[in-house]
């Protein structure tokens, strides 16, 4: 089980995950709850650079489209095929199997994230 | 059922309202009322109805009863239907017409006693109906009672078994027009006795499934809406929420208000010129002389839409034709959950709107390809 407060988040509902250079993105729980049954994911390519807080995919479910942010500069090495094949994943572990991409990043940028407690009062302050 | 849910948002609230709530459903503000979207999943809830059954809260819909020594005289004049065609229990699906020929609503119509009508009319449009057909009542010996009864519907094919295992739902000669639940037949309605009360069952539905929509007094809808769940479980019955409601009713090709139909078009654009009877109907009505009168040959019209792959074309979207030029717009689209692939409805040019013509929809500035088809997507397997 992934221990949360270890991650680091966005105000754009991302977590991230940092190992070495290189960090796992994914939605939260929130932003899934929020979006309601995912049924497609569009993600950047492998070896496509990313541009903190620009748009980089969209992700979809039965009643709308959301955008997905890139929480980092960096570039993309690996995108999670088992989500493109099964979107639900996102809905049924968001912080687990339904990761998006990793990102090759500065290991300093990712300290400037929200941490879990700065995350959790932001979602508080939106219900 | 009336009273408003906190003092800034004044959502009107059905009777089940605390039930839905308690089962941790999300909510969304439809047509002023707090209703329940979803309560588990989307998809879940719209394969449980496909499969076994689902329960709705539709009590935000307008119901109105209509009575008086010149109640048909009014029907006949205030909607596009023939009321003298409507015998005792049947239900017949009509429309409310502008003088234009636009819909103001689509509706059902229930000949609920020998001396009475019910109109189930959509929440969005209860004022704009209660409205028209006030006006359009002037002259004729006859009321309107707009009715706070609740609305609950049961939608599967186990619907019946189910509804035949609900305890204190009791079958009545007296109530029951001469129906059973097994023999009641599509688009007709009878009455049971729940409890001190009776209920209104009526064999109609907005899923494209066998199922109920049952009208019960306010006060009853708890303990009926409760009877109901507990005699369904082992069905397989669960609370479905209006997101589910929405692509049962896009795969079974029934439009929407405010999304195929509207004041801009008239019935035979959205494909429903045969519900307006004008060869056999003898009385005049509101809308009759603007349908009488030759509609323009290049008016949009309804189409359904097919496409491959996973990305929908939603309400809005273009629609494009083999040059790339616009020819129309979607209506209502989603990925269909039974069949799927992407299913839509468009209003398009007519000479686009040939069964196998090949177009395009604009999903956020990709070009998906899409063929025109014939409603309805989805049909259940005949009994």
């Amino acid at each position: 089980m992934t221990d949360l407060n270890s991650l680091k988040y966005t105000a754009e509902h991302e977590w991230v995950a940092l190992e070495g250079d290189v960090a796992t993105v994914g939605i939260t729980d929130y932003a899934a709850d929020k979006l309601g049954d995912v049924v497609y994911v569009d993600l950047p390519g492998v070896g496509t650079s990313v541009t903190a807080n620009e748009v980089s995919g969209e992700i979809e479910s039965t009643k709308s489209v959301g955008e997905l942010y890139a929480p980092l500069d960096g570039e993309i090495v690996e995108i999670n095929d088992a989500v493109v094949s099964d979107p639900s994943l996102v809905n049924s572990d968001a912080f687990g199997e339904g990761w998006l991409v990793k990102i090759k990043v500065d290991p300093a940028a990712v300290e400037a994230l929200l941490d879990r407690a700065a995350y959790v009062a932001l979602t508080d302050d939106d219900a | 059922m009336t009273e408003p849910i906190d003092g800034a948002a004044a959502l009107r609230v059905t009777p089940l309202h605390e039930r839905h709530a308690a089962l941790g459903a999300s909510f969304t503000d439809f047509g002023g009322w707090s209703m329940p979207v979803r309560y588990t999943s989307d998809l879940a809830e719209h394969h449980a109805v496909r499969t076994a059954a689902g329960l709705f809260d539709i009590s935000h819909m307008a119901q109105f009863g209509v009575a008086g020594p010149d109640r048909e005289a009014f029907l006949a004049y205030a909607l596009a239907f023939d009321p003298a065609k409507l015998a005792l229990s049947k239900a017949k699906y009509t429309m409310i017409l502008a003088p234009t020929g636009g819909i103001i609503d689509d509706l059902i119509v229930t000949r609920n006693a020998e001396d009475q009508f019910l109109i189930v009319a959509n929440a969005g449009n209860r004022d704009a109906v209660r409205e028209a057909l006030n006006d359009r009542r002037e002259g004729f010996d006859a009321e309107l009672i707009e009715l706070d009864d609740a609305l609950i519907a049961v939608q599967g094919p186990r619907a019946q078994e189910i509804l035949e295992a609900t305890a204190g739902l009791v079958h009545d000669d007296a109530l029951a027009m001469g129906h059973t639940l097994d023999t009641l037949p599509y688009y007709t309605a009878m009455g049971m006795r729940f409890g001190d009360g009776a209920v209104l069952v009526s064999r109609t539905g907005y899923t494209g499934e066998d199922g109920f929509e049952l009208s019960v007094d306010a006060d009853d809808a708890g303990a009926l809406w409760d009877a109901v769940r507990t005699a369904g479980e082992p069905f397989g019955l669960v609370p479905a929420g209006l997101a589910a409601r929405d692509t049962l009713r896009l795969e079974a090709g029934m439009p929407l208000y405010g999304h195929e139909l509207s004041l801009d078009i008239v019935p035979a654009q959205a494909g429903l010129g045969r519900v307006v009877p004008l060869k056999t109907k003898e009385a005049d009505f509101v809308g009759r002389s603007a349908l009488a009168s030759v509609v323009a040959t290049d008016a949009p019209v309804l189409v359904a839409l097919v496409a491959e792959g996973r990305r929908a074309g939603r309400a809005g979207y273009a629609v494009l034709g083999a040059d790339g030029e616009r020819v129309g717009e979607i209506t209502s689209g989603a990925l269909s959950p039974t069949l799927g692939h992407p299913v839509a409805m468009a209003f398009v040019a007519p000479s686009a709107s040939e069964p196998g013509t090949e177009l395009f929809i604009d999903v956020r500035g990709n070009r998906i390809p899409a063929t025109v088809t014939t409603l309805p997507f989805y049909k259940r397997n005949a009994k």
